[in-house]
């Protein structure tokens, strides 16, 4: 059961995956990104990590590709330009990728060769208990580092985004000053 | 019947495969965003992978640090392609040529 | 078949309970939106339909009937795929919260001496909720938050300026109303220990008596969300995604016929789940106070002490009300207010409404700090 509903789920990611890099109109590749997101979650639900799963469809598909659809949108963005040059190259970058797929595969599996055994405690550690335990006692240190370096990012984001010139909203502030 | 350790890190390496291969290939500051995020989830599958294997909580909490490192990387990395689209008129990274020659 | 019935059967007894949640919740919009209509009627000096059956009551089935028989009309320039695509992931969005609302109370049943085949072993609770998830709160939130590509996809395939600005308005005030949301649920959940909706009313119904019900504690907290709420489902006053008066009808100016139905009852499940979530999270869920206690008093026990049929459907139907009232608030709402602009709006998520929130969480961390000590 948990076997077929894995590979269903993994077909589905790699599906979404390949059409993710393939498409060449960015609302295409993010909506299949989108897939891989969700059908990774659902993957996470059999791997007994509820709480992983919910937090990833939260903070990726909800928050993250939110915010790439809206840029997506506000630039409105054509598909790409067809390439022009470097055209010989892409057989080699493709066989540059087979050979790594070949690696990470030849690692992967002198990992699940290596003689430590499995446990069963498993099914607690999804738990948001265990999660949340570990993460403010053993693991305060790199939650906090976490926190800070998200303020970083704000700070930076709005620093970056922001236009120099004042914006042009004198006739909203007008009124306003009227009103009140 | 429930899948190995090896079926997941398959998965997990296949994704990153094509993630990777993504970056290479695409020439939009978007799609390579999106690439690197798809990298990212790979690399979180085996961590939750491992996890559930070992019965050890520390690789979701490492999951947690990377999501929250990808929600840092997508709010900088979306306000520099703004910032880049407001010059250029572009997000394609060739156009960031400025500093060539 | 013995072996494959009892396999099937946990399958077969949670398709049942989605098919009467589905149900029961269908019926519900479909009445809301005959409530809306009546009411508006009633705010703003009319009659509200009338025709259709008995004051109307056949109304809603009338408009279905409408909307499926209606010439379904597709823009020329729009992307097509992702235009089909848009209303079925605003309605499955709008869905999917179902399997954790907490209905009811759990009925003890032996089910080992009514079902054969032994089916029933080991089952001694008929659970009102499909599946109690740990994580059940978050669940609801992320879900909600994925329904925000029904309505930006659908502007942006429109290919239409009035649908593409619905879209941009809507993922904008999605995220940002979103964080105050998160934020005022944090309190509840500080105080009952727990993620999972069942778990947060459990510990409503043991809480010290001033604190039975959230909204006494969290007050700050309630009316953050029910703020975030409105604006969530893009409902008046925050209805700025399809403002009639500015944008035609924003993210489904180009849809008709069974699409636009579509969209117009996500809209309204989505309402009821934040009702639903409303009322678990801030008035007790199903909880009546005293209920079991009178059961006690008058010896009927039998009748409608805890865990018994009796107490179920008293609670289910006081669940029910709770609902009802925060639909009614919606409807008033929408009779009453006039629209935000749209930077007010974000200056008052931003700068009002988050920071609230975030100070709630604060003092809930006191509070929760003394009543631990």
């Amino acid at each position: 059961m948990v076997n077929a509903l894995f590979f269903i789920l993994a077909g589905l990611a790699i599906a979404s995956a390949i059409s993710c890099v393939y498409h060449k109109n960015p609302l295409y590749s993010a909506i299949s990104l989108i897939g891989v997101f969700l059908s990774l979650a659902s993957i996470y639900l059999t791997l007994a990590a509820p709480f992983i799963a919910v937090v990833q469809i939260l903070v990726y598909a909800g928050a993250i590709m939110v915010l790439v659809v809206f840029v997506i949108m506000l630039l409105n963005l054509d598909e790409d330009k067809p390439i022009t040059r470097l055209r010989y190259l892409f057989p080699i970058g493709g066989a540059l990728g087979l050979v790594l797929l070949a690696q990470t595969m030849f690692i992967f599996y002198a990992v699940t060769k290596a003689p430590q055994p499995a446990s069963d405690a498993g099914l607690e550690v999804g738990k948001t208990m265990s999660i949340g335990t570990a993460m403010y006692t053993e693991y305060l240190l790199p939650v906090e580092i976490v926190g800070v370096l998200l303020l970083m990012a704000i700070v930076g984001a709005m620093i970056m985004s922001r236009r120099m010139r004042e914006p042009k909203i004198e006739l909203v502030k007008k009124a306003e000053a009227e009103e009140a | 019947m429930e899948p190995g350790l090896g079926s997941y890190l398959a998965l997990s390496g296949i994704l990153f495969t094509i993630g990777a291969t993504g970056v290479i290939f695409k020439r939009n500051a978007i799609g390579m965003f999106m690439c690197i995020e798809l990298m990212l989830n790979a690399v979180n599958l085996t961590f939750v992978a491992f996890s559930r294997h070992y019965g050890d909580v520390t690789g979701q909490l490492f999951v947690f640090v990377v999501m929250s490192v990808a929600a840092a990387e997508a709010a900088v990395g979306l306000g520099i392609i703004i910032t880049f689209f407001r010059n250029r008129i572009s997000v394609d990274v060739d156009d960031a040529s400025i500093l060539k020659n | 078949m013995e072996s494959f019935l009892k396999t099937a059967f946990p399958f077969i007894a949670i398709s049942i309970g989605i098919g009467v949640a589905f149900g029961v919740v269908m019926m519900i919009v479909a009445y809301t939106v005959l409530a809306e209509r009546k009411i508006l009627g009633w705010i703003q000096g009319r009659i509200g339909p009338n025709r259709v059956g008995p004051w109307g009551l056949f109304q809603p089935f009338a408009d279905l009937f409408k909307f499926i028989f209606k010439e379904d009309l597709v823009p020329d320039k729009s992307t097509k795929f992702i235009y089909y695509l848009a209303p079925l992931v605003a309605l499955t969005c709008a869905l999917m919260p179902m399997i954790v609302y907490p209905f009811g109370p759990p009925i003890n049943v032996d089910l080992a001496a009514w079902l054969p085949y032994g089916l029933g072993e080991g089952f001694t609770q008929i659970p009102l909720t499909i599946a109690n998830l740990d994580v059940a709160v978050l669940f609801v939130l992320s879900i909600t938050s994925v329904g925000v590509y029904g309505i930006a996809l659908a502007g942006w395939s429109s290919n239409s300026k009035y649908s593409l600005m619905g879209g941009l308005r809507s993922s904008a005030q999605m995220i940002s109303y979103e964080l105050a949301m998160g934020a005022s649920v944090i309190g509840v959940v500080m105080l009952a220990g727990t993620l999972s909706l069942t778990g947060i009313i459990d510990a409503q119904i043991h809480a010290p008596w001033w604190a039975r019900w959230y909204i006494v504690p969290q007050f700050i907290g309630f009316c953050v969300f029910l703020i975030a709420a409105f604006a969530e489902t893009n409902r008046v006053p925050f209805d700025l995604p399809e403002a009639e008066t500015e944008l035609v009808a924003g993210f489904h100016t180009e849809y008709s016929a069974l699409k636009f139905a579509l969209f117009f009852m996500a809209e309204y499940v989505n309402m009821f789940t934040v009702s639903v979530m409303c009322v678990t999270l801030f008035l007790g869920g199903w909880y009546i106070p005293g209920l079991d206690y009178l059961a006690r008093q008058t010896d009927l026990v039998w009748l409608f002490g805890v865990g018994t049929v009796g107490y179920a459907l008293i609670s289910h139907l006081g669940f029910l009300l709770k609902i009802f009232v925060f639909l009614f608030i919606y409807i008033w709402i929408r009779g009453t207010l006039p629209r935000f602009r749209f930077d007010q709006l974000m200056n008052f998520g931003w700068k009002f409404l988050l920071p609230v929130a975030l100070g709630n969480v604060i003092l809930t961390v006191i509070l929760v700090f003394l009543l631990n000590r």
